[in-house]
């Protein structure tokens, strides 16, 4: 590694900021925008963003890792699906890709994988990914006990005085999800999206594959989004569209019309950092590998400005309104939630 | 083929819990699995009356098996854990890695259809357990339980005993789990003060599109499908995939019925036409599927 790029040394409850590379143009605005780390995966179903014209050939994660490492970032690899019983193989060859290409640490979900990393790899740093649904200090200790974890990423689903019980309980580094799309599911644990497709995050990578979306222009009706055929949402000619991620999509139950599980909205926890960073999170990931270079350098430049401050002015920290704009501007539905961290989202 | 009743998912009353399994003792169940796996504000019944219905059901001659909480977020849910590796009478079925840190070891386990086991190196991974019984994710195909866990050659324990396939054959599915309460949420109640609406569900909140299609049920903080998988025409595919044993997931009405055809028709070899249509009429939510077993997508139904 080579010097941090920060220009005072960050206070040591200054958690390392993460951030989401689908391409090289991407890593390489993370990188420049003040990114920590940045995480990419593979062009096949080892990782959760298994979408068409996204992700790295093996070149291009040997460029990108330099190019993160010449300027004191690192880079992690996500090998975060479950192997395919019919050929593995591809999931083991990425984990020696991971070693030869010179990823700083591999985000494992698979308890396969991880025995491989184990028995093949011993050296190299392994990150629990949200996929494997981790949710208790107990669960983060079977992981590190018996393949040697040293981060755990935290599912999108306890308040933040749960994290806090995880983090006082555990050894492990602990990192949260800070802003971009969410999942209203416990990940790793949500098979919706193969019920209805075959596809889903844990057996493709994918969720709601566009391969699946059918948009059908009902005319004064309006605009109808299907997902393998079933009618997801359905928009007025004047009503902004979203993606039909089937669970933001608007059902009946008991004869209402409603987000019946969740609103198309986007997670941002920027108000709560300084308590995220005071119970002793030591990593905020963003999400978003599918989203373009200009999300990823807006996004990471919020972040950094919004740390390096948390971290230097301990009590004074606010929410500074351009931050909020800029993070609104690229929240689905230009909405925001504190998700589960907040009691009342309950 | 053995038949497993899993756990009942709903939010039943006492007196109907209590009902249901004195119905069981003496049916075709081979194996009756015990306890609440969805939420923990559920306190029809404590641990204490489990294990004392667990007994009884013991000494009627059923196997039983203690079910662990699917979703681990609290020290409360782990301290119920730590209960449950505190008897030695029954094996528990484990929902995450929590459960496995905490009971191996401690007591027989049930590896649970909620562990990602994927492949046979997951699965070897989780023998080393010392578990002995691994219940499939519902999103596999019988051919990748096939190549997993191949009769021919089974994954064994340690001790080289053999990983016995159980798959999910009646039921609606277990698909997704969350912090939130859609029961809850879809009567405007917050979850901590929720006044348990879900007691009026005894088959989950059904959740429609927008032009009437069944595709979900709500069942608290678990999604569940709209369709209820059924593989009871699927004897064969089941017997050369390796599984051995068969879950059946409790509805609330007509679920008698359905244990007898699945014993008829899996062991006796009774056909299995015309039953779907009889469970139909006995109040068997519907409609059926069959889709995941044929690695199509879980909501189909396929006559091949």
């Amino acid at each position: 590694m080579t010097t941090r790029r920060r220009a005072s040394a960050p206070e040591a409850s200054a958690p390392e900021l993460i951030c989401p590379a689908g391409s090289l143009r991407a890593l390489v605005a993370a990188v420049d925008a003040g990114a920590d780390a940045v995480y990419l995966g593979l062009k096949d179903a080892t990782n959760a963003r298994n979408f068409a014209g996204l992700n790295f050939d093996d070149t291009q994660v040997r460029e990108g890792v330099a190019y993160a490492h010449a300027r004191g970032a690192k880079a992690l690899m996500a090998l975060n699906t479950f192997a395919d019983a019919r050929d593995p193989g591809p999931w083991r060859r990425t984990v020696d890709k991971a070693v030869t290409l010179g990823a700083d640490a591999l985000i494992v979900a698979d308890s396969a994988v991880m025995a491989y990393c184990r028995d093949h790899h011993p050296a190299l740093r392994l990150h629990l990914s949200v996929q494997a649904s981790a949710t208790s200090h107990a669960a983060i200790e079977f992981y590190r006990r018996r393949y040697g974890i040293q981060r755990a990423v935290l599912p999108r689903v306890l308040t933040l005085q749960q994290v806090g019980q995880v983090i006082q309980h555990t050894d492990v580094d602990i990192e949260v999800f800070g802003f971009g799309s969410l999942c209203v599911m416990v990940e790793g644990r949500c098979a919706l999206s193969s019920y209805a497709t075959g596809q889903s995050p844990n057996n493709a990578g994918v969720c709601s594959p566009p391969s699946a979306v059918r948009w059908q222009d009902d005319g004064p009706a309006g605009m109808q989004a299907r997902l393998s055929g079933v009618l997801i949402d359905r928009y007025a000619p004047n009503e902004p569209r979203g993606y039909p991620t089937l669970c933001k999509g608007r059902f009946s139950v008991n004869g209402e019309r409603d987000y019946a599980l969740e609103e198309p909205t986007s997670l941002n926890i920027l108000a709560i950092l300084p308590e995220l960073m005071a119970l002793g999170v030591k990593a905020i990931k963003i999400e978003g590998r599918q989203r373009s270079a200009a999300y990823v350098e807006q996004v990471t430049r919020v972040w950094r400005a919004a740390i390096d401050q948390a971290a230097a002015t301990t009590g004074r920290y606010s929410v500074q309104p351009e931050w909020a704009a800029t993070l609104a501007s690229h929240a689905e539905g230009q909405q925001h939630t504190l998700g589960a961290y907040n009691r009342p989202w309950r | 083929m053995a038949l497993t009743v899993g756990p009942v998912l709903y939010h039943w009353p006492r007196a109907t819990l209590l009902h249901f399994y004195a119905d069981l003792a003496d049916s075709a169940a081979d194996t009756i699995v015990l306890g609440e796996a969805v939420c923990a504000r559920r306190r029809e019944l404590r641990l204490d009356d489990w294990l004392a219905l667990a007994r009884e059901l013991q000494a009627a001659g059923k196997e039983v098996v203690l079910v662990a909480q699917t979703l681990i977020e609290t020290e409360a849910d782990l301290r119920l854990l730590e209960r449950q590796g505190e008897q030695q009478a029954f094996a528990v079925e484990a929902g995450d890695a929590s459960a496995l840190h905490l009971l191996a070891g401690r007591v027989p386990l049930v590896l649970g259809s909620h562990l990602n086991i994927y492949s046979r190196e997951a699965l070897v991974e989780h023998a080393d357990l010392g578990a002995t019984r691994w219940v499939a994710p519902v999103e596999l195909a019988l051919g990748a339980l096939a190549l997993i866990n191949p009769p021919a050659d089974p994954v064994r324990t340690p001790q080289g005993e053999a990983i016995t396939t159980e798959a999910w054959a009646f039921g609606r599915l277990p698909l997704a789990f969350s912090a939130r309460c859609f029961t809850a949420r879809h009567h405007r109640v917050g979850k901590d003060d929720c006044g348990y609406p879900c007691l009026s569900d005894p088959d989950g909140l059904l959740l429609a599109s927008t032009e009437g299609q069944p595709f979900l049920t709500l069942n608290g903080t678990q999604t569940q499908s709209a369709t209820v998988q059924n593989l009871l025409g699927d004897a064969q595919a089941l017997h050369d995939a390796g599984v051995a044993r068969l879950r059946l997931s409790p509805c609330s009405r007509g679920f008698t019925q359905v244990l007898r055809d699945f014993d008829a028709v899996m062991n006796a070899g009774q056909p299995a036409a015309g039953c779907a249509d009889a469970w139909n009429e006995l109040g068997v939510p519907g409609p059926f599927s069959n889709g995941y077993a044929r690695r199509l997508p879980g909501m189909v139904w396929s006559n091949a």
